[in-house]
């Protein structure tokens, strides 16, 4: 859905990254380079590394090897220098609970180092177009999820940082609070900050990043926009399914292609779903005589993607870096 | 802005959240001191006049003036182990990961929890002794030299524990383990020379209970107040402040710069 500039400077950029716990290796040479002003998104189930990565490229944990850039800093060099271009907003969150929505805001303008008017201008600012104006005087602890998110956000914005990791923004937040968040986020990328976005959701990954990179076993398994990792599994299917398996029987004979489900008495044809396809499906069957129960044309999404590729079936091939 | 002046406005940041939930949730320091509040009534009143007897005084008075320097170190004790129990939560919390992800002096975190830490052992001490005022503790002629060198000790002393309990605190997987592991802060008074002189003592457990922080510390402290020898204690109690705040400083420091659990 959206357009790379292949102009932009890279914002985040690793090469190699590596990262073990004992023996078990988390990251195992993760290569990722994300334009500036762009979403990235990182996707994987849990316990793939997403957190891990968030944690090494915000400064939080050292990695084992790797060449990694953010800002234009070296992480290994400078962590001060990137530290002072980012901002995280992870998955649980870090906000001070013990202290009220608006000092903590007033905390994190300190730590900025705003002058005590600049700081309050800021916190009033970012509580109102978070919608916490109302809860700032209460205690962070009696927050809901979402408005602790909301905080959590707006506490990470009160520096104005260029590059943000937002590490799951949306997990265990209700419909209504994750598509506020999303808007946030698109606002974010419209004033040209760049966002490193975990996820374990498909259609958050979708829904709001440029490009997307599948993490699993600690590598990248596919990388590119939506429609580029769309176009790495087989085209859509029609799903015919049968009450009766005598007609189950007989419409398999006919459709000889058919991936057969025996259990659910259901066929998997592969096809792009386009009239014509159909239309000749359909004359198949009438000419064998059977009648489907239920037909569903099922077009590829970023599901099929990510079980194709996190789900040990083969890839097709690995999507090029002709994108960016 | 330079390295110091970054350090110094950060660490008061940090002390400023630090007081912010010590005044918000109060509580915590208000048990702290119960235990040194509730042993300084139990040996006034219950002991008081056996022990004065012990010490061949003609009314409990005696042993008040004799208990109370000790009472009032081990509320340092006491108040640290807050300390590291604050700390060990503090760490678990999310917003400690949001600090070490921005461009803010490293240690202040730590800086801050001690100077609040010490500013709440010396609010703890002022109260623990106006209890012992309140039960007839009166020091004998000290001078305002006397009196000064005793503020400084004990802020040296609560210095010195809360470095070592801010260690602890960072050890400490939760907030019961770092309980647990300070409960040495509390229980080191009780085998010092607070309650009883060391002189009625048995042998073998004399240098134990004489060379423990605490005893040069309380010995000290009697001398500055009561006028009662200080001798060698008086250095020993500035070496062991001394050596506990470097040793809990290095160690909480590098603790504190290890990746996060």
């Amino acid at each position: 859905m959206h357009c790379d500039t292949p102009a932009r400077s890279a914002a985040i950029v690793a090469d190699g990254l590596r990262k073990s716990y004992g023996d078990k290796v988390v990251l195992d040479g993760v290569d990722l380079s994300v334009p500036e002003g762009t979403i990235f998104s990182l996707l994987g189930p849990n316990g793939a590394g997403k957190t891990t990565a968030v944690k090494i490229l915000s400064t939080l944990v050292t990695a084992d090897a790797g060449d990694l850039r953010v800002g234009g800093h070296d992480l290994a060099t400078d962590p001060q220098a990137v530290r002072a271009a980012i901002g995280v907003t992870g998955q649980f969150s870090a906000v001070d609970g013990l202290i009220t929505g608006e000092e903590n805001m007033l905390l994190m303008a300190d730590l900025h180092h705003l002058s005590r008017r600049e700081g309050r201008r800021v916190a009033a600012e970012l509580l109102e177009r978070f919608d916490l104006t109302e809860a700032a005087k209460k205690p962070a602890s009696t927050y809901s999820g979402g408005m602790k998110r909301r905080l959590d956000l707006a506490m990470t914005l009160v520096g104005a940082p260029r590059i943000i990791f937002l590490d799951e923004p949306t997990t265990g937040l209700d419909p209504r609070s994750r598509h506020s968040m999303w808007q946030i986020i698109r606002e974010l990328v419209s004033g040209g900050v760049t966002v490193f976005l975990t996820t374990q959701y498909l259609e958050e990954a979708d829904e709001l990043a440029h490009r997307i990179a599948v993490l699993h076993d600690g590598r990248i398994a596919a990388e590119g926009t939506a429609d580029e990792l769309k176009r790495l599994v087989p085209g859509g299917h029609v799903r015919l399914r049968f009450t009766d398996p005598a007609g189950y029987r007989s419409a398999a004979d006919a459709l000889r292609e058919a991936a057969r489900d025996d259990e659910a008495l259901a066929l998997r044809i592969p096809s792009g779903g386009s009239q014509r396809e159909l239309r000749s499906l359909l004359d198949r069957l009438d000419s064998a005589g059977v009648e489907a129960d239920e037909l569903t044309v099922h077009t590829p999404d970023l599901d099929d993607v990510f079980f194709a590729l996190t789900g040990g079936a083969a890839v097709p091939h690995q999507p090029t870096e002709a994108a960016r | 802005m330079s390295t110091l002046a970054l350090a110094v406005r950060d660490s008061s940041t940090m002390l400023r959240r630090n007081l912010l939930h010590a005044r918000r949730y109060p509580s915590l320091t208000l048990n702290l001191l119960l235990t040194p509040v509730m042993l300084l009534l139990l040996f006034v009143y219950v002991f008081g006049g056996v022990m004065s007897a012990g010490m061949g005084g003609a009314d409990r008075s005696v042993y008040v003036a004799y208990l109370v320097p000790g009472v009032l170190l081990m509320t340092i004790g006491s108040t640290t182990i807050g300390t590291a129990v604050s700390v060990s939560m503090d760490m678990t919390e999310g917003i400690i990961a949001r600090f070490r992800t921005m461009a803010i002096h490293r240690g202040s975190v730590l800086v801050g929890h001690v100077i609040g830490s010490v500013l709440q052992s010396v609010a703890s001490v002022i109260l623990v002794g106006a209890v012992g005022v309140a039960v007839g503790f009166r020091s004998t002629d000290a001078t305002v030299l006397e009196w000064l060198a005793a503020f400084g000790l004990l802020v040296l002393f609560a210095l010195a524990l809360t470095w070592i309990a801010v260690g602890m605190g960072l050890v400490s997987p939760n907030a019961e383990a770092a309980g647990n592991n300070a409960m040495p802060l509390i229980l080191l008074p009780l085998l010092s020379s607070a309650f009883v002189p060391l002189d009625g003592m048995p042998g073998w457990f004399r240098p134990i209970a004489e060379y423990q922080p605490f005893t040069p510390a309380i010995e000290t402290l009697r001398g500055l107040l009561l006028g009662t020898e200080i001798g060698h204690h008086g250095w020993l109690a500035v070496a062991w402040c001394l050596v506990l705040a470097v040793l809990g400083y290095f160690w909480s420091a590098a603790r504190f710069a290890r990746d996060p659990r």
